[in-house]
């Protein structure tokens, strides 16, 4: 049995300073993902952004090689001055990645690529933005609500990528989605994770 | 027992709510003994007059207008090093404390200087520095009301601090080859033979230790008023997921 | 490159402060009188403070538009470290505003009926002081990404800071341009950019990812 690419152990994320979850394990191995559940305001993107490591968790550990995750938030991060192949060729430069013309294929760029990003309608944008995951190509994806303002056909799309070349080749992915994706992947309902509301853990924990 | 025991909120307050009347009327008393002494029963100076007086208020505000500032400065390290809270939110108290003791130290050198120098104001290097002095405390109040979250706007502020000291001590220098100014040296230093007369150094003295003792005393009180805000904050925030 | 790329392509930034510059050199004229001598004699006083302020004018979107559009925090999970990223965002935007300022502020000077070596140690200055202005501003610009309308306040912040650099900027194109020693406010002015450029951008990377959290 190989081992996991992505472990959290004990994972406990606050928001605001407000603790917001608890006791969150799971260990993904090569080529398998996570789903979270859970109502708006649960903690998906929360939890996300501390496996990203923008924010520190309020306890427990987080296992993972460094610089092998890949965030993608509600945002795009697409810049509106730049054309599609600049944004993405920007991304390719900063990770020192070829630009590869599979990435544009993928989430069907190609007819776009010299479109400015300002230009862009809000499914062409968030295609963009997965486009970006693909071009920088690390191991470990962390999507927040990736079909948002994608239509069917391109979910599938997404879907196909995520399966045949970032999970088949090893990858693992963490997914915060409403939507059903149509790739096998356990769920972890994060209501059931929800902090004890006595709780007295966080920033606040010295002036209860 | 250490000394960190005392950055517990609970403990700080537990321990400084009983001092609080004590310091402050301690305070009240030195301010009170030192400037009627200093007002009324030293004799005017020979060739400033009776504008002399006025260093019983403009001495120690001076002083305690950079103290304030430095320990706000050791505060801010504290909170970014150590992560105590009660020490992040002494550094906010004393902010206000400290740009109230600049402007009381720039107003009362404007009253002085008019009838000595003949002008309200000089663009001298102690008092440019003060002005300064006066902007750093501004944009590092500005910058604490800005941020809503407690402890970004803990963390953001005590950066400020840092990097301003630094280019505060850099523009002291500046200003000073800038211009060479006409205030006088320092009024105080430990070699006493080229201090002010005794009859001005006693009174000046009980008056320095008047304001060190009004700084702890609005210090502790501000202090705790802000760990009381937060508490209600948590308490709040605590209630709220409870009902949730 | 990206930024420089966004400057220019954006348009915003570089024409505007420039633009700006030239604003506040026509101005002073109609404010202070026409006569050659007072206009001489405070001309790099004036060039300085103006290039300081068209300096502002462009920090508050130096952070701003990779907050608005979620690009930092992407910026912020790759390889390059968030000091990088200061330092670069520093750098490009010193190359559009202090480097075309510093050129700029020739021609102006001659508006302000500045001479042959007093240009040159006007530009000269503030090539040496520029950078320092430039990296002040993004540690300044890093503080205030979080803050709704924190242009304002990112002025407040960081005038403050600037005023050694002003100080010893503006005495050394003064002592050159009267044929003084101007070796101490040149060297200070060398030592603040200096030290800036090594020192802040780690504070900046740090207020940055503070207010990622």
């Amino acid at each position: 049995m190989t081992a996991p690419v992505l472990r959290a152990v004990a994972l406990a994320v606050a928001r605001g300073g407000v603790p917001l979850l608890e006791g969150i394990d799971f260990a993904l191995r090569p080529g398998e993902a996570l789903v979270l559940r859970g109502p708006n305001g649960a903690g998906k993107t929360s939890l996300l952004r501390c496996l990203a490591g923008l924010a520190p968790p309020l306890a427990g550990r987080i296992e993972m090689q460094p610089d092998a995750a890949a965030y993608a938030s509600h945002a795009d991060g697409v810049k509106a001055a730049l054309t599609v192949e600049e944004n993405l060729r920007f991304w390719a430069a900063l990770h020192d990645r070829p630009l590869a013309e599979e990435a544009l294929d993928a989430f069907a760029l190609r007819p776009l690529r010299h479109r400015r990003g300002a230009t862009l309608s809000a499914g062409q944008a968030r295609r963009l933005g997965l486009a970006r995951l693909a071009v920088v190509d690390r191991p470990v994806l962390l999507l927040d609500e990736p079909t948002v303002s994608l239509d069917a056909a391109s979910v599938a799309r997404l879907a196909g990528w995520l399966r045949e070349a970032h999970l088949a080749r090893g990858g693992v992915a963490v997914i915060a989605t409403h939507a059903p994706l149509g790739i096998e992947a356990p769920e972890l309902d994060l209501s059931a994770h929800r902090a004890d509301p006595r709780a007295t853990a966080g920033p606040d924990a010295a002036f209860l | 027992m250490s000394v960190w025991d005392y950055a517990n909120p609970k403990k700080f307050i537990d321990t400084t709510t009983p001092l609080i009347p004590w310091v402050s009327g301690l305070a009240l008393l030195c301010l009170a003994v030192g400037l009627a002494w200093g007002f009324f029963l030293t004799p005017d100076d020979f060739r400033q007059g009776s504008t002399v007086k006025i260093i019983f208020l403009h001495v120690p505000a001076a002083m305690m207008a950079i103290n304030a500032w430095i320990m706000m400065l050791v505060a801010s390290l504290v909170w970014l090093i150590r992560r105590h809270h009660v020490s992040a939110l002494a550094a906010k108290a004393a902010a206000p404390v400290g740009i109230t003791f600049t402007l009381i130290a720039l107003a009362t050198g404007a009253l002085w200087g008019q009838p000595m120098w003949g002008t309200w104001w000089a663009w001298d290097p102690r008092l440019t520095s003060f002005l300064i002095l006066f902007l750093f405390y501004l944009g590092y109040i500005a910058l604490w009301e800005a941020v809503p979250d407690p402890d970004t706007a803990a963390d953001l502020t005590g950066m400020l601090c840092l990097v301003g000291s630094v280019f505060a001590l850099l523009s002291r220098y500046a200003v000073n080859f800038w211009n060479q100014g006409l205030h006088q040296g320092a009024t105080l230093s430990l070699d006493r033979q080229e201090n002010i007369h005794d009859v001005f150094w006693i009174p000046l003295l009980v008056c320095i230790a008047g304001f060190v003792l009004l700084f702890v005393a609005l210090v502790f009180m501000r202090t705790g008023t802000e760990i009381r805000l937060r508490r209600m904050r948590a308490l709040e925030a605590r209630a709220r997921r409870l009902e949730a | 490159m990206r930024d420089l790329r966004l400057a220019v392509r954006a348009g915003g930034g570089f024409g505007l402060a420039l633009a700006f510059f030239l604003i506040v050199v026509v101005l002073v004229p109609f404010a202070v009188g026409p006569e050659a001598a007072v206009l001489a004699r405070i001309g790099p006083g004036v060039l300085w403070v103006a290039a300081l302020l068209a300096t502002l004018l462009s920090l508050d979107r130096l952070f701003a538009l990779d907050w608005e559009d979620g690009a930092l925090p992407l910026l912020a999970t790759s390889p390059l470290p968030l000091e990088g990223v200061a330092l670069v965002k520093a750098a490009a935007h010193w190359i559009t505003t202090g480097l075309p300022l510093s050129l700029a502020a020739i021609p102006l000077g001659v508006l302000l009926h500045g001479e042959g070596a007093a240009l040159l140690w006007l530009a000269g200055t503030l090539l040496l002081g520029t950078p320092a202005l430039s990296v002040i501003g993004a540690f300044g610009a890093a503080l205030t990404v979080g803050v709704r309308r924190g242009g304002l306040l990112l002025s407040l912040l960081v005038l403050p800071l600037y005023v050694p650099t002003l100080i010893f900027g503006a005495e050394a194109a003064r002592r050159g341009a009267e044929g003084l020693d101007a070796t101490v406010p040149l060297l200070m002015l060398g030592g603040i950019s200096a030290g800036s450029l090594a020192l802040l951008p780690f504070a900046a990377g740090a207020v940055l990812r503070i207010n990622l959290r």
